[in-house]
């Protein structure tokens, strides 16, 4: 097959979409790479596929598993010589997370990111941004640490039901 | 060429030795949650380095005879660049591989560097060169975050118990001197520079100062400490090649796996 399903087939790019849509992030499996809104472009030419992709944060160890799994997504429907390109510029921000993939972290524990930012500048002791707790719904909660189990994660804590909780934070 | 390839590396290795630095913190952090803001830290910070080393690598692998620099293997990858130098190949400052000492001297190091990162990257992202444009627009994000965190516990520390305000005064005494180095262009920069491509460090040091003395005037730190250091011991060479002792046993525990088994995976 030399990595083409055939030189003049055209997929649709909405098909493959689907199949990306099934790559799951392997540190918030409720979030696929389409709901991460990380996958920038996909093009295909004379039956070869490319899609590029873009990190969320520079160290995310995530993303050689991320790469390999798309790889494995294609290859599966026949696309053996998938390019996977990484792209830096845009930078990737939460703002194009899908608001499926904001509804699927709050089902899933995780605070999903505000939809505007508001902490992304360095000054010092801003107020704290006003996050919902995922379990019971109260905005009564106190930021633990700005740093999560994750980079793209921040640690809250609900002062009403008292559960910890990650934010999924603005970048 | 060359200078793109050096200045580059100058970059990548910044970002390595401190995430490295960083990364020694690990499970010994005073409280969970600032072990695993400094582990975090140092993931974005050697997330830079690979960012800044595959370009590095591709610079030397598309322009052979360029760069100065010899290898057994090939084509260069991020890894050979990052195992396969030896301390006089790299060319970080010499803020970034001081020994971390205790919490103050960790964070005043952190806080002095990401408060020129800041500044730096911020000029990058209108630099000449698209690719090192993207990486100082993808790493700003996270270098405002390491700087408002640094930032904050400069000022906790300094305004906190007089225990606390002690040590920041020594941290700040073991780590001034590596600063004014920050500022000096080396011969790749100043020729850079004029092609629009590396950062006017002039104006990032009028940044960074402002930045400083104001986190300094908000933690109850004297500004004439600053201001009264004699030029003569700002200390000098890292973008170089030429290091403080601390360098070689940096890479000596970061290398030797590689060394010693080239190319193990794991």
């Amino acid at each position: 097959m030399n990595g083409k399903i055939m030189p003049e087939l055209k997929i649709d790019t909405k098909t493959i979409e689907g199949w990306l849509a099934e790559v799951m992030d392997p540190e918030v499996p409720v979030l696929s790479v389409m709901d991460l809104g990380i996958v920038r472009e996909i093009r295909q030419e004379n039956g070869n596929l490319e899609i590029i992709i873009t990190p969320t944060y520079s160290g995310c160890p995530a993303m050689d598993v991320i790469t390999a799994q798309i790889r494995l997504a294609v290859a599966g429907r026949g696309f053996k010589d998938v390019k996977v390109t990484q792209s830096l510029q845009p930078a990737w921000t939460t703002d194009w997370m899908s608001e499926a993939g904001k509804q699927k972290l709050k089902d899933y524990g995780i605070a999903p990111p505000l939809p505007k930012q508001t902490v992304c500048h360095p000054d010092l002791f801003q107020m704290e941004e006003a996050i919902q707790c995922p379990h019971c719904g109260s905005w009564h909660t106190k930021r633990l640490s700005e740093f999560g189990s994750t980079a793209c994660k921040a640690l809250y804590q609900c002062q009403d039901c008292q559960e910890p909780f990650d934010y999924f934070k603005c970048h | 060429m060359r200078e793109l390839i050096n200045y580059t590396l100058h970059l990548a290795d910044n970002s390595l030795i401190l995430g490295h630095r960083n990364s020694e913190w690990c499970g010994h952090g005073p409280i969970l949650e600032q072990d695993i803001a400094l582990t975090n830290i140092a993931l974005d910070l050697i997330g830079q380095a690979r960012y800044l080393y595959q370009y590095a690598a591709r610079l030397i692998n598309e322009n052979p005879g360029a760069s100065d620099l010899i290898f057994d293997a090939s084509p260069v990858t991020e890894d050979t660049l990052a195992y396969f130098r030896d301390t006089r190949q790299f060319r970080n400052c010499l803020l970034v591989e001081q020994p971390n000492g205790d919490w103050a001297q960790t964070l005043l190091k952190q806080f002095l560097f990401s408060a020129y990162q800041y500044p730096l990257y911020t000029a990058l992202q209108k630099s000449a060169d698209k690719e090192l444009c993207a990486i100082a627009e993808k790493a700003i994000k996270e270098v405002s975050y390491h700087l408002r965190w640094s930032g904050e516990w400069i000022i906790r520390m300094g305004d906190g118990t007089s225990e606390s305000h002690k040590r920041l005064m020594h941290a700040f005494d073991e780590l001034w001197m590596y600063t004014g180095e920050l500022f000096i262009p080396s011969e790749e920069e100043k020729l850079l520079l004029n092609n629009g491509i590396s950062a006017n460090l002039v104006s990032v040091k009028e940044s960074w100062m402002a930045r400083v003395e104001q986190v300094f005037v908000d933690a109850n730190l004297p500004l004439a400490h600053i201001r009264d250091q004699k030029p003569t011991i700002f200390q000098k060479g890292g973008k170089e090649g030429r290091h403080s002792e601390s360098l070689g046993y940096i890479l000596a525990e970061m290398q030797f796996v590689q060394r010693a088994y080239p190319g193990n995976e794991w």
